[in-house]
């Protein structure tokens, strides 16, 4: 067994050597012979009617290929919703087409109606721009509040704006209306969940090559699931036999959940490859990433607290108008509800939860999840308010939390929104953050800012979450159109080192040094002697690809049970060689011992026999040594953490700072506490974003307002301060091989929440009236709101 | 179309440009160069950073023709001369300070520019500095952690955890 | 972008002689690259003015005030211009360290971005742009937003600062674009207090005057209680109200008064 380097080691990444010397291979890093280039024509308004195309003038300019609109692909499929929802009253939501180029209508600012494949990229902007496209300017949507009020519909053919309105747990309803009509103590509290630009730095990009010869097609493109963009593009968009398409995600740079989705320019550069008999390559420039990429959150929610004189929770009551853009993107219809809605218990036991989610179209960019999808958006809206009941009740909000905590002792515990959570202890939790904030020093600290004529306040939130979600037999009970299982292939090479075929996809959270510890350590070996195959559909099983924090808790799940049937198979071989019974043969630290004796057979003879199978009993065992497992959890695992954050307000200004961050969490086992940490840091960063400094915004006629970096604010290095991060609580989880639970989202989770309430205990402090300000807390909105 | 030559870590490179030839675009097509990146339209991700005549520019916004002459620096040629990473990248590798890679080369090459002016930082004076480098990933904790230990600082003491 | 050619004269003189028709000056290239990169220009020919060696570099003239020439690098001032602190700690915080290696002061002025900081420099101490061809003084060059008094193909070779008594410069940025949401350069001089004001108007760099003579009076941060600004006029976006922009005037000019003293 690796002393270093097995689980829990804090290995260094093997694969930062090629990202630091500039040898990665993303998207647009692969250029092939003859290669051409599309570019797109979009939509310069929200809402338009396409009256007519004419494409004569760019087809004559320079370099150019072919040009397509929508009337190419009117006959072909389009990119579905991936969950079907039902509304409260049982229809099923409505769900217009999305096509692969707009046909009739425009929906979004952004919205592709042609492309043009020519010679080079500036040859097809040229074009472009050539092209005579009619498009009669009707009035935007988008309000969600006016959205379902108005009939003005984004697409005509529903005649509503409404996708569905959807009740959970619809038959709580009545009983949560009672008890806040009864409870002794009601918070209310308004507030938006703005709308979020994902903005991973590596722009999308795809590029498609087709083989006449045999009618086949591969696509590289920046993808969080190369498995799921096949399955889409073969099985609704294009018809692409599966068997005749290889989806190849090579190095991608950063996801955050907005490349998961199958997109529209993936679609097209696969037909325009096979029309000009060439590879054809589009990359998006960081405008089309604003105005394309499917962004996330953008909720408006009432949330209502009643609880008792002690502050005891009787019930939540949420209502919600969550966007979902133009189209639904395929997990749109998820977030808001079975990630958002089953979440809204918190980390307390309430006794009674209802929340209602009504779903608008508008003449936006698709919304679909983004780091922590839904969760955020539940845990904001829970520790906003009850930070506001503790203020109105006057009870300490560590106090409040822990009044009404599931206790240790009550796990497994069944919530009234539906989740079983199987392990946690919250309370040690908040022992724990309690210890690291040092609040008996606070008064001193909030002091020393004074002096400095600054506001300064400490926000504490709780969080859990749900991650892996699963199991596919209940989430299709729900509504889902796929599974949530996940596979991997175990391949032992004759000579005793590993290839290990995973369907997880690996864009920054460390697969590549991970997964080998994990397989090292339960094989007894070097994690060096094996290598992780991810994101390439023609080398890998299958998979449901990396979002969710799902990796380690599904895929590596599956890996764990592949191994398992390596060790169980090895086991045979290594009991012929012994020249014992399978039963008598035991493996530890490499090696297959016959009990109770010294006779040996290490890990690499074995593998060696299975290859080279002379004198093996071809009759009972195969030959080779490979093992494939799928794995379908039995539940969503349950992270869950503490965090407290101390700000500085300048009130000349509004300028809000962060002192400190403290992050305790209870992600399970940890198999490698860099990267845990790594995680959890840039979850923070994004959360903390989303508090400060983050927010998409459409004016009325439906234009972005903030689709470049000079104005939508990107967290920056000194907008963040060393977080301080504390992973020693630990309940694994019980229904996972490794205890494993996620951590990949719990940082953009937890912090929110615990800003703002920062931030407002700042203002209280300085004998302001605020109980809440929206996000992004701008200097600007910060400074009126004391005004 | 123009001519020009210049000397991209260490070699004369020369090819033929048109006016509107981004460097990066030079640097990435021409050369075959792809670890310099682009990630914005605005000079402001900064994944593009490299060194010509030996200061940190932003390679997206500069034109090919107007580094005729000069001497370029990128992420390929920093490792050192046996191919082991140089000091900083070591200390990125080390730390963490890294994950989806996209955003890395521009910060290893702000924080070569760094240290060459200010061969030991403080935490503030390496935000600061990376204003116009955007990561995504890693909320720049163990970035700038990275950059403190390249420069011989201790970062044992660094937020505990 | 659409085509063009790129011409890298060596002189003064020749890059003149080349700024005919659809040319355009390239400074830094730092807001011209991108704003080509959106297509919104479209010039034939780009006159770079990064290799005219006579127009580069900090001095000390004869009257005792600081040159810049006009292809002087932001990276540059920063460094070399010590002589007068307040002008060298606002190059050092234009953009970021890899745009103020390129970023000029004449590419900075001539564009006059209504959120850059040179503008407030130039005006509050009370520069002299120095041309091809001619002189402007500080008050006479800036024309509201992007707008100058430079004619067609003139080019600004030199920025002439008179060094200030007491002089700073306090900017408080978009989040976003790090630009200047509001940025005040108060400068001391023997005719009395100037009051600068970038990235709040819709008119552009503008002069406080009632500051400047409430400061002119009494030198301290205090003589600008009672003081308002209108928000008529001011820059109202997602980023800020106009009356919050004003408030920030007062805000900055406040603390640069008690930085410069």
């Amino acid at each position: 067994m690796p002393k270093d380097g097995g689980i829990g080691a804090a290995t260094t990444r093997r694969e930062d050597v090629r990202f630091l010397t500039g040898k990665g291979t993303y998207t647009d890093d692969i250029q092939r012979f003859g290669q051409a280039a599309a570019v797109f024509a979009r939509s310069q308004v929200a809402n338009g009617l396409i009256k007519s195309i004419d494409t004569s003038a760019a087809a004559a300019m320079p370099g150019v290929l072919a040009i397509f609109t929508g009337d190419d692909f009117v006959d072909v499929g389009g990119n579905p919703a991936g969950w079907l929802i039902n509304s409260r009253d049982g229809e099923p939501m409505k769900e217009p087409k999305r096509p692969v180029l707009a046909h009739g209508k425009v929906r979004h600012v952004g919205d592709a109606y042609a492309a043009v494949i020519a010679e080079t990229a500036e040859q097809a902007r040229d074009a472009v721009e050539a092209i005579e496209a009619d498009i009669e300017e009707l009035p935007a949507i988008v309000d969600m509040a006016a959205a379902l009020a108005g009939d003005n519909y984004v697409h005509d053919e529903i005649e509503t704006n409404q996708c569905f309105d959807w009740g959970w747990i619809e038959d709580n309803r009545a009983a949560v209306d009672e008890a806040i009509k009864n409870a002794p103590h009601v918070t209310t509290l308004e507030l938006v969940n703005n709308r979020l630009v994902p903005n991973a730095v590596e722009p999308r990009s795809s590029m498609a090559e087709y083989n006449a010869s045999d009618d086949s097609y591969v696509l590289h493109t920046t993808s969080q699931n190369p498995h799921l963009t096949r399955l889409l593009i073969s099985a609704f968009v294009l018809g692409i036999p599966e068997n005749k398409l290889t989806v190849i995600a090579p190095d991608v740079g950063g996801g955050f959940g907005s490349k998961i989705y199958h997109y529209g320019e993936e679609a097209l550069v696969l037909a325009a490859a096979k029309k000009v008999g060439r590879p054809v390559r589009w990359t998006a420039d960081r405008t089309e990433s604003f105005l394309t990429d499917a962004h996330g959150r953008d909720h408006v929610t009432k949330i209502e607290l009643a609880c008792d004189k002690d502050g005891k929770f009787l019930a939540f009551r949420t209502e919600t108008m969550a966007n979902v853009g133009a189209y639904l993107s395929n997990f749109s219809t998820a977030t808001p509800t079975f990630l958002h809605g089953t979440l809204m218990a918190g980390n307390y036991t309430v006794p009674v939860i209802y929340t209602n989610v009504k779903a608008v179209f508008t003449n936006t960019a698709p919304v679909d999840a983004y780091r922590g999808a839904g969760r955020p958006e539940a845990t904001f809206s829970i520790e906003r308010v009850i930070d506001k009941a503790a203020r109105e009740l006057g009870i300490d909000p560590m106090e409040i939390r822990r009044r009404n905590f599931i206790k240790a002792d009550q796990f497994p515990y069944a919530g009234a929104a539906g989740l079983e959570y199987d392990s946690g202890d919250y309370h040690a939790l908040m022992d724990k953050l309690e210890q690291k904030v040092d609040r008996a020093g606070f008064a001193a600290r909030r002091a020393a800012s004074e002096a400095k004529g600054k506001l300064r306040g400490l926000g504490i939130n709780t969080y859990v979450e749900a991650c892996g979600i699963a199991p596919s037999n209940l989430v299709g009970v729900l509504g889902s159109r796929v599974g949530l299982y996940d596979a991997a292939t175990v391949r032992v090479n004759a000579t005793g080192n590993l290839a290990i075929m995973v369907g997880a996809h690996s864009h920054g959270q460390g697969h590549e040094t991970v997964f080998p510890q994990i397989v090292g350590e339960m094989l007894g070996i070097d994690p060096a002697s094996i290598e992780i195959v991810h994101g390439d559909t023609s080398k890998i099983p299958f998979g449901m690809g990396t979002y969710g924090s799902r990796s380690l808790a599904v895929c590596g799940s599956a890996m764990v049970r592949a191994t398992e049937k390596i060790i169980a198979k090895a086991s045979k071989i290594a009991a012929h060689m012994l020249e014992a019974s399978a039963e008598d043969v035991e493996f530890a630290d490499g090696a297959f011992t016959v009990k109770g004796t010294d006779k040996s057979v290490g890990f690499g003879e074995v593998a060696l026999k299975a290859y080279i199978p002379h004198e093996f009993p071809i009759e009972d065992i195969e030959p080779g040594l490979e093992e494939t497992a799928f794995y379908d959890p039995a539940n969503f695992t349950y992270p869950a953490g503490a965090y407290a954050c101390e700000v500085e307000v300048d009130p000349d200004t509004g300028q809000v700072s962060i002192e400190r961050f403290i992050a305790v969490d209870d992600v399970g086992n940890v198999m490698n506490p860099i990267i845990v940490q790594g995680q959890i840091h840039g979850g923070v960063g994004q959360g903390v974003g989303q508090a400060l400094l983050e927010g998409a915004v459409y004016d009325s006629e439906g234009q972005l307002l903030t689709g470049s970096y000079m104005d939508y604010t990107m967290p920056r290095a000194a907008d963040l301060p060393f977080v301080e991060i504390d992973n020693s609580c630990v309940t694994p989880c019980t229904h996972n091989p490794l205890g494993v639970k996620g951590c990949g989202e719990a940082g953009a989770i937890g912090s929110p929440a615990t800003v703002v309430n920062a931030v407002v205990d700042a203002l209280q402090s300085g004998g302001k009236d605020v109980t809440h300000i929206d996000m992004p807390l701008t200097p600007g909105r910060v400074w009126a709101a004391m005004q | 179309m123009t001519d020009i030559s210049m000397t991209v870590n260490g070699k004369a490179v020369s090819g033929s440009v048109e006016g509107r030839t981004l460097l990066v675009d030079f640097l990435r097509n021409d050369l075959r160069l792809t670890g310099t990146h682009v990630g914005c339209d605005t000079s402001q991700c900064g994944a593009c950073v490299v060194h010509v005549d030996g200061l940190a520019v932003k390679a997206c916004t500069m034109f090919a023709a107007e580094a005729d002459g000069a001497e370029v620096a990128t992420i390929e040629g920093q490792a050192n001369a046996d191919g082991s990473l140089n000091v900083i990248q070591q200390a990125f590798q080390d730390h963490h300070g890294l994950q989806c890679g996209f955003c890395t080369p521009g910060m290893v090459m702000s924080a070569a520019a760094l240290l060459k002016d200010n061969p030991k930082p403080t935490e503030a004076e390496i935000r600061d500095y990376l204003e116009g480098n955007i990561c995504r990933c890693t909320g720049y904790h163990n970035i700038v952690k990275a950059i403190m230990a390249a420069s011989g600082q201790d970062v044992g003491a660094i937020a505990a955890e | 972008m659409y085509a063009f050619e790129i011409e890298r004269p060596e002189t003064v003189a020749d890059a003149a002689a080349a700024l005919t028709g659809e040319a355009q000056a390239l400074g830094g290239g730092q807001t011209l690259i991108p704003t080509l990169k959106q297509r919104l220009a479209s010039p034939e020919k780009l006159v770079s003015l990064a290799g005219i060696a006579e127009m580069k570099g900090v001095c000390t003239g004869d009257d005792g005030r600081l040159c810049v020439g006009g292809a002087t690098t932001h990276a540059t001032v920063a460094a070399e211009a010590g002589s007068f602190p307040a002008l060298a700690e606002l190059a050092s915080h234009i953009g970021d360290p890899a745009v103020r290696n390129r970023g000029t002061i004449g590419g900075s002025l001539a564009n006059n971005d209504p959120a850059a900081c040179y503008p407030a420099a130039v005006l509050g101490a009370g520069a002299t742009i120095v041309t091809n061809t001619r002189e402007i003084a500080a008050d006479d060059f800036f024309d509201g937003m992007f707008t100058t008094a430079l004619n067609e193909g003139e080019i600004i070779t030199e920025v002439k600062f008179p060094v200030a008594q007491k002089a700073n410069y306090q900017k408080f940025v978009q989040p976003a674009s790090r630009f200047a949401m509001v940025g005040v350069f108060v400068a001391q001089t023997a005719e009395g207090v100037r009051v600068a004001v970038t990235g709040a108007s819709e008119g552009g760099v503008f002069r406080w005057s009632e500051a400047e003579a409430a400061l002119s009076a009494n030198f301290d941060a205090s003589a600008l209680d009672g003081l308002s600004l209108d928000a008529d006029g001011m820059i109202g976006d997602l980023h800020g109200s106009p009356a919050y922009r004003a408030h920030l005037v007062k805000v900055m000019t406040g603390r640069a008064v008690k930085a410069a003293a």
